[in-house]
Order: C-alpha cells, then sequence, then structure tokens
C-alpha cells in the first residue's frame, strides 16, 4: 500500500535540525527545539508503527518512479518498530543532552548534527534501495563523526581517528558489495534483488558478494574480529553522544545485516556457521575485555560487543525461534544500552568520574536514583521478569533445537560475565564506602544543580527503564510483535509483493 | 579497455589497502583516496561499459530497440564521488586537529593512558 506519509519521520528530524541551525548561538531556543522535535518524531513514529500494524506493509515510491526502477521507501513491521524506537531513545538523549552537554557544544550545533544522525538513522531503516542504505550509511557516519569530535579533547580526536578510518573502510567494503551485486543483477530495489539473486547460477559469486555484506556491516556492527574500534572510541565522547551510538549506531549495522542476510542472501549452512562463530567469538572476547576494564564506560562499550553476539548468533542459526529471540533482544537492547550510557553520564555527574575504584559511596548519597539505576542494570543483566529474560529464554530454546551447544556455552557465559561485571559495578560504585567525604558529595556537580536541572537528567533515565519494565512485564506483546517480525523474515513475499505489486 | 580498468582496480585497492596498513596519518588518507576511487571505477566498470549508445530513447519509438549505455553506474559514481569528497575532506581536517594536538604523524602515539582522560 502507498502511504506518503510515512517518511515522515525523517523529514521532521530533518526540519529540527534546519531550524536548530537558525539558532545558532541561541542555546535555550536550541534546546527546546531539540525537546519539542524529538516529541513530535516520537508522535509520528508511533503513528507509523500503528499504521503499519494495522495495513501491513506500506511504501513510498521518491518523486513517483515505480519501483523497481526508482528509490522506495518501505514500512514494515522491523523498520518502523526501529524507527520508533530510535525516536524514544532520540527524545530521551536529547532530554538529557540539554543540561548535560556543556554549552560550549553546544554553540557548535551539536543539536543539529545529533537530529542530522537521527534523520540518517529513520532513513536507513525506512529505505528499500540498497544504495540509498549506502547514502544513509554516509549520512549516519559523518554526524557521528562531528558529535564524535565536538569539545575537541585529546581522547576524544584519538578515538575519532580509529572510529574514522575503521567506518570509511567499512562504507567502501559495502560499496563495493553494492557495485558487484549491480553488476550481477543490474538492479538496486533489494526486493527486487531478492528475486534476482536467488535466481543467479554461479553460488560461488553470489556467496562471494555476500562476505563484502558481512565484512562492511560486521565493521559497524562490532562483531569480532572487527570490533576493536569500538572500545577504543565509545568511552571518549560525553555520555549523552555514547548513548545514542551505543544504543543505535551498532544497532543500525545489524539491522542492515538482518534485512541483507534475510531477503537478499540467505543464508546457507557456510554462511551459519560463518555467523555463529562470529556470534561465539564475539560473546567471549567481549565479555573478557569487560572483565578487566575499570573504567565505567569502557565497560559498557565491551558489554555492547559482547552482546552483539547474541543478535549475530540468532540470525546465524536462522530459525523463526532464533529470530525471535535475536530480535527480542534487539529491541531490549535498545533500550537498555542507551539508558547505561545516560546512567554512566550520571553517575559521573554525582560521583565526579569514571573510575569504579574511585567512585563509591553513591547509595548512601543518593538512594532513591541508586535504585533506579538498579532496575537498569537488572534489566540488562535478565534477572526474571525484567526485560532481558525473555529473549534469553528463545535463544538457548533455539540453540538447543539446533544442536548448537557451542552458542549455547557462548550465551552462559555472556550471560554470567554481564552479570559478574554489573555485581562489581554495583558493589563498587554503590556499596563500597565513598573515598570522598559528606562535604565534597554536597559540592559535587549534581547537587550544584537547580531541580529543573536535576529533573532533566533523571526524567529520560526514568522513561527508558519504564519502557524497558514494560518490556519485561508485558513481554506477551511484544512476542507477538516479534513473533510476526520473524515471520515476515522467514517468507519474504509479502515484503517483496507490497514493493513490487504481484 | 576492460582489462586494463580490471588491472588498475586492482592496483587501487591494494595501493589502498596496502596504505590504510601503515601507521603514518598522511598514508591513512591517501589509502582512503586510493580506495575510493578504485570502488568507483569497480562500480563503473560492472555497470557494463558499452560506446557511443547513449541511453536516449529514439523519437519514433517507446522503448530501448538497441543496445544502450546504462546510466545508472554513472549515477551511483556520481553520488559515491561526493560522498567521499565529504568524507575525505573530514578526515583531512581531523588529522590536521590531531596532529596539530599531539605533534605527530605515528598512529602508534594515539593511545592516551586512561588515567590521563577524565
Amino acid at each position: 500500500m502507498i502511504d506518503n506519509l510515512l517518511i515522515l519521520p525523517v523529514i521532521i528530524q530533518l526540519f529540527v535540525a534546519i531550524i536548530a541551525l537558525f539558532f545558532w548561538r541561541n542555546v535555550p531556543v536550541q534546546r527546546f527545539i531539540s525537546v519539542f522535535g524529538g516529541i513530535v518524531a516520537l508522535i509520528a513514529s508511533i503513528s507509523l508503527f500503528v499504521k503499519v500494524n494495522q495495513q501491513g506493509i506500506l511504501t513510498m515510491n521518491a518523486a513517483n518512479w515505480e519501483a523497481p526502477f526508482g528509490i522506495v521507501f518501505v514500512a514494515d513491521l522491523f523498520s518502523s518498530t526501529m524507527v520508533l524506537l530510535t525516536s524514544i531513545s532520540g527524545l530521551c538523549v536529547s532530554i538529557f543532552s540539554t543540561v548535560a552537554i556543556s554549552s560550549q557544544r553546544l554553540k557548535f550545533g551539536y543539536f543539529s548534527i545529533f537530529h542530522f544522525l537521527l534523520m540518517g538513522l529513520n532513513g536507513a531503516f525506512l529505505t528499500g534501495d540498497i544504495f540509498n542504505l549506502y547514502v544513509w550509511f554516509e549520512v549516519i557516519i559523518i554526524s557521528s563523526f562531528v558529535l564524535l569530535t565536538l569539545g575537541g579533547r585529546k581522547a576524544q580526536l584519538e578515538g575519532a581517528v580509529k572510529y574514522m578510518a575503521m567506518n570509511i573502510l567499512a562504507s567502501m567494503i559495502f560499496l563495493t558489495g553494492i557495485g558487484i551485486l549491480y553488476g550481477l543483477t543490474g538492479s538496486l530495489n533489494m526486493a527486487d534483488l531478492s528475486l534476482k539473486v536467488a535466481a543467479v547460477e554461479n553460488r560461488n559469486l553470489v556467496n562471494l558478494t555476500a562476505i563484502f555484506f558481512i565484512i562492511g556491516f560486521g565493521i559497524k556492527s562490532a562483531v569480532f574480529p572487527l570490533y576493536f574500534w569500538l572500545p577504543s572510541s565509545y568511552h571518549t565522547p560525553p555520555s549523552a553522544v555514547a548513548a545514542i551510538f551505543g544504543g543505535l549506531l551498532t544497532k543500525v549495522g545489524i539491522y542492515a545485516l538482518f534485512r541483507i542476510f534475510t531477503l537478499i542472501f540467505v543464508p546457507d549452512v557456510f554462511l551459519q556457521t560463518l555467523f555463529i562463530a562470529m556470534a561465539v567469538m564475539t560473546i567471549i572476547t567481549g565479555a573478557f575485555g569487560a572483565i578487566i576494564k575499570t573504567n565505567i564506560r569502557r565497560i559498557f562499550s565491551y558489554l555492547i560487543v559482547c552482546h552483539i553476539g547474541f543478535l549475530i548468533g540468532g540470525l546465524g542459526m536462522f530459525s523463526e525461534v532464533a529470530l525471535i529471540g535475536a530480535l527480542f533482544y534487539l529491541i531490549h537492547d535498545i533500550m537498555v544500552k542507551t539508558n547505561l550510557f545516560l546512567v554512566s553520564g550520571l553517575i559521573r555527574i554525582m560521583g565526579g568520574n569514571l573510575n569504579i575504584d574511585k567512585l563509591g559511596g553513591l547509595y548512601t548519597a543518593f538512594p532513591k536514583i541508586s535504585l533506579l539505576i538498579a532496575i537498569v542494570f537488572f534489566s540488562l543483566v535478565g534477572i526474571p521478569p525484567l526485560s532481558g529474560f525473555w529473549p534469553k529464554i528463545h535463544l538457548f530454546e533455539a540453540s538447543f533445537m539446533l544442536d548448537q551447544y557451542f552458542f549455547a556455552f557462548a550465551l552462559i557465559i555472556g550471560s554470567f560475565v554481564t552479570l559478574y561485571v554489573i555485581a562489581k559495578i554495583w558493589a563498587d560504585v554503590f556499596w563500597k564506602p565513598s573515598p570522598l567525604s559528606e562535604d565534597e558529595f554536597e559540592l559535587s556537580e549534581f547537587s550544584k544543580l537547580s531541580t529543573l536541572g536535576k529533573s532533566a537528567l533523571i526524567i529520560p533515565v526514568i522513561l527508558l527503564a519504564i519502557v524497558s519494565l514494560y518490556i519485561g512485564f508485558f513481554a506477551e506483546n511484544i512476542l507477538v510483535l516479534v513473533k510476526q517480525i520473524a515471520e515476515q523474515m522467514v517468507d519474504t513475499t509479502p515484503y517483496i509483493e507490497a514493493v513490487l505489486g504481484n | 579497455m576492460e582489462i586494463l580498468l580490471v588491472v588498475l582496480i586492482g592496483v587501487l585497492y591494494s595501493a589502498g589497502f596496502y596504505l590504510l596498513l601503515r601507521r603514518s596519518m598522511v598514508k591513512l588518507l591517501l589509502g582512503i583516496t586510493l580506495l575510493g576511487n578504485g570502488v568507483n571505477l569497480l562500480i563503473f566498470l560492472l555497470g557494463r561499459i558499452t560506446k557511443g549508445k547513449p541511453s536516449v530513447i529514439g523519437e519514433s519509438s517507446n522503448i530501448f530497440t538497441d543496445l544502450y549505455a546504462d546510466p545508472i553506474p554513472q549515477a551511483l559514481i556520481l553520488t559515491a564521488i561526493v560522498i567521499s569528497f565529504g568524507l575525505q575532506s573530514l578526515a583531512i581536517v581531523l588529522l590536521k586537529r590531531v596532529y596539530a594536538l599531539l605533534n605527530t604523524d605515528d598512529l602508534d602515539d594515539l593511545n592516551t593512558p586512561e588515567d590521563e582522560d577524565i
């Protein structure tokens, strides 16, 4: 069904970014525009999500060029869910940024770049054209370069060099893959490619092309052995920026992997084994990396890597149960990882730094906020009935059904290490006696903030925690949703019919 | 012509990757540039090179009856060139800032210990 309004989440973010540019030096106005725009975008994404839920897959042909000749935008359940999650985290991060990002950074166009990034993310989720996907990826990485370097501290620039080099390389490899795919099939429309790639006789060439996409998206989504840029750059920018990076940037790579490898290249035994091997190594190396670090944000960076393995493994097993587990985990992960980095920003403002050896006593100083943070931590670990618990059951079930015992083993290791690391952070940061005296806490940045400032820091964390709690306590609703998405992934005919007509 | 392009693409890719693996920041930059050009030529080559056949439908017919040059690869390359131009200029500015701040061209020196970072 054709519905031109599906592009609204992209357009709204574009307009917010441009309007914010008009108030270049006027920081208070920019703050208002960003939060207000975030709310409008959230409403648009909710209405898109509801519409897709009721009416099925929606499409939009850019400039009315019919598919497969023009660029087509497609909103199926998977895309619209991702857009909804992007808008939720975008709104929360933008509220958090109003206080947590210093006004020097805000004066250099932080908010407009931030909304350009969200525009790129929404565009990447909604496009149905593989070259257009590349263009949205470039919008995302250029915005993320600026966000990463804004402020120009030494560590930030060092992290940015690694991030930039790896991401440009990933884009080049992705583009190479697109070039070869175009040479093979003569099409760029993903639904059309799905039919044409299946008809190509030279399967080796198809698998070779698939490898280009695995490497390209693998670098972006940080899987073993391509993730090393992530832990060395994600801890450098301000926490609000790290939140949007950790929550969404790696997940857009995962989204692309799920999209390409269910629609265009359906994984055969070779690709499945490759994905599962990568997943096992990603989980184990990420988990071990998280154990040895003492900086909270570095620990969280390694936890991102570790949990990316859960998602890739779900894709690699490629059964409906496995996909349900992976997609459920994806929804849970975006919310929780965004929240984790916001929490790390909160801890930095409350306790003065991010090294767990130097922190302590936050529970006695801020008991209510600590309990709030505990909800976030427990959701990540997946203590039943919180949100991390349900997807893991499905992943375990799938790995036992398909005899993937290595993956089940890695899942156990990953989950236990997550529990251990979170327990360590909790004990060190919140329960350990504080190295600071009480007077010093009174002097900490957090106590100096006005009530409005404090609530701007805490409300986003509460909002995301509520979403996490909803995912945990009303898992049935989410399960119905991911079941439908997984069905659309296993049987892609509805998607293809919606784009190309019958 | 095709053989020549294949060789050129191979040279650009291998030189690009080689330079990316070096430790100097300037070579990193050159590597990115060469790789970008290699990718563009690859798309050009794989879009099939057709000489002297414009992709214009004749006045008397509604569809293409003859062999024609595919315009899409050129549109893709144009987009990719603009994007890589933007990326490269950003990379140049970034690396210049890093050089001004750290006074080194060696990528191995870009590891400030954790304690010095706030």
